[in-house]
């Protein structure tokens, strides 16, 4: 029997250091993007909501400072032989700010809710590897239906459509954390107001003012309250990075999860070590639409790649902020080992120029019968700047590139109705560690997020073999098979590894970077 | 007087209408909808919020439901700040727009005057090439520029005031965003006044008014402002309603819980509510603060009546 049993042991041991500053209250003023559309976990669907809720809430799994999953509500968990029945047991002092118990009736009661059409949950699909989620959310089943079970107060049952690795990092997820069902029904969708909200994190809601601030206090109720060192967290949107900066460097906020990347060099040498950059779970990259005409031709796509100098566009266009990216998972992902890397990437850049050449001219295009493009890009100074870049890296090779800007909103809407393009920036951040998160992307029947129209049978059947397989280095492999194949068919152009771009003040111990970028507060402190 | 002012009100119900029926299309013509994020949502999804927020009905009915709603003073739910109606949203920032507006328009108006009013006594003089120069750069650099610079010197180097932050409206807090608003106003109204001053100071009834020998404070104060002040408030007027309804980039910048900010994230976002919320506020304010200035025209102007 496979079997997975890890315990807290946290709780324990730190009983004594409570009684360590009883003097000034501690704020941390911690920038974070934007306001978050809403504070109902099961409606969210971005990283700057997941900052602050993960900061309220607690799910059966959790992050702890490195980003890495461990045990939250739940203290430890069975899994069947098959990969498909996971039993959680919970801890029995996982309180809700009001005092009540966390059961696991209210985890069954939540998974209810946002698979629940009802809900409006913009993210519930992530949660389909639970068995019947898809069928409910498509009112194809009933929600008692849902394949999570309450044994008693304190064992739940989760049963699976197949085996899936990622399942415990992916209930660390927003998405996963628990709602109180007793204020959810009392108050609808008014139970996220500060006067109304109970949470189950180590701090509570007790102002959002929107364009001001989220004000969160310490959650007396929290298993482990007496760890907890900050007594009031105060998000601030900081949607002007550079007004983000000036306020980092006069004090006022302690940390931001961004910055202003125009700046890098001047920051690089005023700010030290507070200016941090880490490798991130992400990829830029550009869609190639398949229907194309002269995108079909595998050899274009190929040429295209090779000919972007992405040592360039990390450095000169981001500062350094970005990584050369020769695959589509990042490197560095849990349950894979090495990505498939493009075989070009040790070639020079002349070489790898030469060759782009020479399959362009094969494919019939040149200078004197240049090969016209339209590459879209959402608003941004970057995308602009790197869209700029690769129009001129690649007019040598005789292609023609006209540029077209447009919102994030009117962007995204094109890509999703199946509008007319040839080449479009997109960008994925991974919701958990795992390469499936990367690569489902492009699977035919995946239609919203397979922006290339890419339709290839060997790679859809290679991702289902993956689905089904329980041990995690033969689906590696397959995956990684998989990763080889979209590298040869290239639907996507990866182009960047994300890197996260931090301002940590040098009193704010705690912060560690990570591959997920994920900071919770209840980890920090701050020194006076 | 009173039937006047009854008088325009009423004539402003069409002109809000036509302007809330123009905007309430023009939103939609838009591409993209208020659920088009990077990540695209499930058929089923897309259709249970496109039906809880009445999106799936024909335009014409979102539209007569819209009115309806506005008609008993509900703006609607926002779209994107989904835990807030838009009532709620303006019911916090505009209090403190209006507050920061208001406090920069007195700032204009007592800095600018009494700028403008100097330069036009010393016309062609040291102070009034001073004054004018001063008011050529207030007008030509533009408030992205000025807020920064203001928060570096006062904030970051000095360390005089903060850089950024509402802090429940304390008064350290709202002072550069009120020299930020006021400077380019107290540049127009500079020169604005001085233009009219110098035009008054020349005029008959001035004129008459030296002769009879009054003294020169009365001269300039009670006879030549009286009247110069007549085209900065025709000017006060449309700049008071834009000021008192924020502004997207001093609010940004400083990052204060106004209203402005919501003219761009509501159309940028799609948030149909919000943009048509803001849309309306605007107007009303433009309408008032007109009315207000035809008013005042009447107590500066003994020849304006209104009876």
């Amino acid at each position: 029997m496979f079997t997975v049993m890890r315990t807290g042991l946290l709780a324990a041991a730190l009983i004594a250091s409570t009684a360590l500053t009883a003097s000034a209250e501690v704020v941390y003023h911690r920038g974070n993007t934007a306001d978050p559309e809403t504070l109902d976990q099961h409606k969210t669907s971005t990283i700057y909501e997941a900052n602050v809720l993960r900061d309220l809430y607690e799910g059966l799994t959790t992050a702890n400072a490195k980003g890495e999953t461990v045990p939250g509500v739940a203290e430890s968990w069975m899994i069947s032989d098959d990969g498909l029945v996971y039993t959680f047991k919970l801890r029995a002092d996982a309180k809700w700010s009001n005092g009540d118990p966390v059961t696991a009736g209210d985890f069954v009661y939540s998974l209810q809710r946002i698979m629940n059409p009802e809900t409006g949950a913009k993210y519930a699909n992530i949660l389909f590897p639970i068995k019947n989620a898809e069928k409910v959310n498509k009112s194809e089943a009933k929600t008692e239906e849902l394949g999570v079970k309450a044994i008693d107060d304190h064992t739940l049952e989760i049963t699976l459509e197949a085996p899936t690795p990622y399942f415990i990092d992916l209930l660390a997820h927003q998405t996963g954390l628990p709602v109180h069902p007793a204020s959810v029904e009392k108050y609808g969708a008014e139970f996220v107001k500060p006067e109304n909200i109970v949470s189950n994190g180590a701090f509570v809601l007790k102002e959002f003012v929107p364009n001001s601030h989220i004000k969160v206090t310490k959650n007396e109720n929290f298993h482990d309250a007496a760890d907890v060192k900050i007594d009031t967290v105060m998000f601030y949107p900081t949607e002007d990075r550079g007004a983000a900066l000036r306020r980092f460097q006069a004090g006022e906020i302690h940390s931001n999860n961004d910055a202003p990347v125009e700046q890098v060099k001047f920051m690089r040498e005023t700010l030290g070590d507070q200016f941090r950059v880490a490798p991130y779970l992400g990829t830029y990259y550009y869609a190639l639409n398949h229907k194309d005409e002269a995108l079909s031709n595998p050899d274009v796509r190929q040429a295209l790649s090779m000919a972007v100098d992405r040592e360039f566009l990390a450095e000169e266009i981001w500062g350094g902020t970005m990584v050369p990216g020769y695959s589509m998972v990042p490197p560095g992902i849990g349950n894979y080992g090495e990505p498939a890397y493009a075989d070009y990437k040790d070639l020079s850049q002349i070489d790898r120029e030469e060759k782009a050449a020479d399959l362009l001219k094969a494919a019939g295009f040149g200078a004197d019968h240049p090969l016209k493009l339209e590459l879209r890009y959402n608003t941004s100074e970057n995308h602009k700047n790197t869209a700029v870049a690769i129009a001129d890296m690649w007019k040598p090779l005789g292609v023609e590139v006209s540029l077209v800007n447009t919102d994030t909103a009117t962007h995204y809407a094109l890509l999703r109705d199946k509008g007319d393009f040839d080449v479009a920036r997109a960008g994925w951040i991974g919701d958990y560690s795992d390469p499936q998160n990367f690569l489902f992307l492009v699977e035919s029947d995946n239609p919203g997020f397979n922006y290339a129209n890419y339709n290839n049978p060997d790679y859809d059947k290679l991702m289902d073999e993956a689905a089904a397989t329980t041990d995690l280095e033969k689906r590696a492999s397959i995956l990684k098979h998989a990763e080889e194949i979209f590298m040869r068919d290239l639907p996507f152009l990866p182009l960047l590894y994300y890197g996260s771009i931090s301002l940590v003040s040098s009193k704010l111990h705690g912060w560690e970077d990570n591959l997920q970028n994920i900071h919770p507060s209840r980890y920090m402190s701050i020194a006076q | 007087m009173a039937r006047y002012i009854l008088g325009r009100l009423l004539s402003a119900i069409p002109t809000l209408f036509l302007i809330v029926t123009i905007s309430f299309f023009l939103i939609r013509i838009a591409p993209g909808g208020p659920f088009d994020l990077e990540r695209p949502l499930e058929a089923k999804v897309m259709e249970n919020l496109a039906r809880i927020y009445q999106l799936d009905k024909p335009l014409w009915q979102q539209y007569l439901l819209y009115l309806k709603s506005l008609a008993s003073g509900d703006f609607g739910p926002s779209f994107y700040f989904r835990d807030f109606t838009i009532n709620e949203l303006f019911a916090e920032g505009l209090p403190i727009s209006i507050q920061l507006g208001s406090s920069a328009l007195v700032l204009a108006l007592i800095v600018g005057g009494a700028m403008g009013v100097l330069a036009a006594l010393r016309q062609n003089r040291p102070a009034d090439y001073s004054i004018m120069a001063a008011a050529t750069i207030g007008v030509t650099i533009p408030n992205f520029v000025v807020a920064p610079l203001l928060t570096l010197l006062l904030g970051v180097w000095l360390g005089w005031l903060p850089v950024g932050g509402w802090n429940n409206g304390a008064a350290r807090n709202m002072i550069l965003p009120i020299v930020t608003l006021a400077l380019p106003q107290i540049a127009v109204v500079a020169r604005l006044t001085r233009g009219s001053m110098i035009e008054a100071l020349r005029s008959n009834h001035v004129r008459t008014a030296r002769a009879y020998g009054l003294s020169g404070y009365s001269v300039v104060v009670v006879h030549a402002l009286r009247g110069a002040l007549l085209p900065v408030v025709s000017y006060l007027g449309p700049a008071a309603a834009a000021l008192l309804t924020g502004s997207v980039v001093v609010e940004t910048i400083f990052g204060i819980p106004g209203i402005g900010r919501y003219f761009v994230q509501g159309a940028l976002n799609r948030d149909y509510t919000l943009v048509m919320g803001t849309v309306v506020v605007v107007a009303v304010f433009v309408i008032v603060f007109n009315l207000i200035v035809d008013l005042v025209y009447a107590l500066l102007d003994p020849r304006v009546r209104y009876d």
